[in-house]
């Protein structure tokens, strides 16, 4: 992006929306898999918890975050995620959440926007270990 | 005061730079700017080894510097060792108890220090089995005497304290505890990282008395990567080199290495010439702005700033009103410190946010992130005003009110 954008339009309406009222913030019963990271930037953390059912999240919580962009992002993912199957959800990229996310991020805060996405790979990769990989087909 | 800062001309995002990070690092001014390209332009040679013109030139200003170092602190020349910064002093205070420290001795520090002064003594304690003591601090003195007294115990090795804190901006009596230190046991080696302390106040190590005291040339108006520990005349026996190699060496053979006297044994490897030689011109501007005056202004304008943002709802001040030496730690409701850097920034404010690399002491205060505005000798009140207008911004940028 633009280094000489100011930070001011990060904060859009959507971003303010999703800080304050975080989708999927709250715990799993029990949940199939979770996963805790930790921005070192701040050392705010985030964790996630998912529930699996034939190889796709049907239920997807988060914790944590600290900032708008990381809170903003944990709940712009989690509510994409949640219905999807893991395999599909494995393929996310940095740009999808940049996408989801629809506002110029400044290299300094990537971190925080980034730090979700990080927690969720985690996270399928432990449920991974545990249960085996999904199958595709 | 007519020294210039070039940098302060600068326009962040089309507005003034109002440069707020100066417990990070000062910016330098254009006296500081100008020693380092002269010295690269007209005299540059490497010290101590030649017999030619230029290395004689270098090494009588990297001499020069490093008495006016020593003056500066009132020490000895033969007391000041250059390091690349406040850290790297520290390590070599730590690592020279490798081999002298047991297990189940004592070290002290206090829950306000920055990690350079936490993380070195964490992990020689872990090594050694030894026992690290954590201070509290009191919540209206901050470093308390009455617990340091308490945890001295015939265990203790060593003590260790930031003389003002880079979090909190209020100085420790650090006189007073090192004379208390010294009457409970002569033989406690006690080390001061001073690198908020020698920027923002007069500082006298041999009035002080402490053993080892560290600071940074870049948080007072000094070049990067350029350090100091001071060492007293009759503790430098205690240190062990923490870099081996050239320059640190009286004599090499094939089986064995007898290492220079004095403090030259801790400049092993080539050191940062230039960099000495900028600070030389820094303290240089210190002296003429007198340390004492300094720390008048720096208290004033934190007390200042202080009353401007305790007038904005929602603000929780963690720094005392006085004694803040311009160092001004808050937050604000229901906004992340990041959010609120972020904002102040499109303003062309430069604030800190973050554990400010002291996250012991985050925990003490309950908090994992805080904001942190630090003024030095070039803001004004018109940048205190700023920064109370950008705050107030950033609320209503998140709260619309
Ligand atoms: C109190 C204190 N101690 C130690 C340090 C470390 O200094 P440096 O990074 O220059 O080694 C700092 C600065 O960050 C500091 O504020």
């Amino acid at each position: 992006m633009d280094p000489d954008l100011p930070a001011e339009s990060m904060y859009r309406e959507h971003i303010l929306d999703h800080y304050e009222h975080p989708r999927n913030y709250r715990r799993l019963k029990k949940p199939d898999a979770a996963s805790l990271g930790t921005n070192p930037l701040c050392g705010d953390e985030v964790k996630i918890e998912l529930q699996v059912k034939g190889g796709k999240i049907v239920d997807v919580a988060f914790q944590g975050g600290g900032c708008a962009i990381s809170k903003a992002s944990a709940s712009l993912i989690t509510e994409g995620i949640k219905g999807r199957s893991l395999a599909e959800v494995k393929m996310m990229t940095k740009d999808d959440v940049l996408e989801l996310l629809a506002i110029p991020i400044s290299p300094v805060r990537l971190k925080c926007a980034l730090l979700s996405l990080q927690v969720l790979e985690n996270a399928i990769t432990k449920y991974e270990a545990k249960h085996g990989r999904a199958h595709h087909h | 005061m007519t020294l210039s800062f070039p940098i302060l001309r600068r326009k962040i995002h089309g507005k003034r730079l109002v440069y707020l990070d100066n417990a990070a690092t000062t910016q330098r001014p254009k006296e500081v700017i100008d020693a380092l390209s002269d010295f690269y332009a007209s005299h540059n040679a490497n010290i101590n080894r030649g017999v030619y013109a230029l290395s004689v030139e270098a090494t009588e200003r990297w001499d020069a510097a490093r008495e006016r170092v020593a003056r500066f602190i009132h020490a000895l020349p033969d007391e000041i060792i250059f390091t690349k910064g406040t850290t790297e002093a520290i390590n070599i205070v730590a690592h020279s108890f490798e081999s002298g420290i047991r297990p189940g001795d004592e070290v002290i520090v206090t829950v306000a220090e920055h990690h350079a002064n936490f993380v070195p003594w964490q992990a020689l304690c872990k090594r050694k089995k030894a026992r690290l003591v954590v201070l509290a601090l009191d919540k209206k003195t901050g470093f308390s005497l009455l617990a340091l007294r308490k945890a001295l115990s015939p265990k203790t090795r060593i003590v260790a304290f930031s003389m003002v804190s880079n979090v909190l901006g209020c100085a420790t009596p650090s006189k007073e505890a090192c004379a208390l230190i010294r009457k409970h046991d002569d033989t406690i080696s006690i080390l001061i990282d001073g690198a908020q302390a020698v920027s923002h106040m007069p500082v006298d190590v041999a009035r002080l008395g402490c053993d080892f005291f560290a600071f940074s040339a870049h948080k007072m108006l000094g070049p990067f990567g350029v350090g100091v520990l001071y060492c007293k005349r009759t503790a430098l026996l205690s240190l062990e080199p923490l870099i081996l190699g050239g320059d640190m060496i009286e004599s090499v053979s094939v089986n064995e290495t007898v290492f220079s006297k004095g403090t030259r044994k801790f400049e092993g490897g080539t050191q940062n010439v230039a960099g000495v030689i900028g600070f030389d011109a820094a303290i240089g501007i210190l002296e003429k702005e007198g340390m004492a005056h300094l720390h008048k202004e720096l208290n004033d304008i934190g007390t200042y700033a202080w009353d401007l943002l305790s007038k904005v709802s929602g603000v929780t001040l963690h720094s005392p009103r006085r004694g803040n030496n311009g160092i001004i730690s808050f937050s604000v409701a229901g906004i992340h410190p990041h959010d609120i850097a972020s904002l102040l920034d499109s303003e062309g404010i430069a604030i800190r946010a973050g554990h400010h690399c002291a996250q012991p002491l985050m925990g003490a205060l309950g908090i994992s992130t805080c904001c942190r505005a630090s003024f030095y000798m070039y803001n004004t009140k018109k940048d205190a005003a700023a920064l109370q207008r950008a705050v107030k911004k950033a609320k209503k940028v998140f709260h619309g009110s």
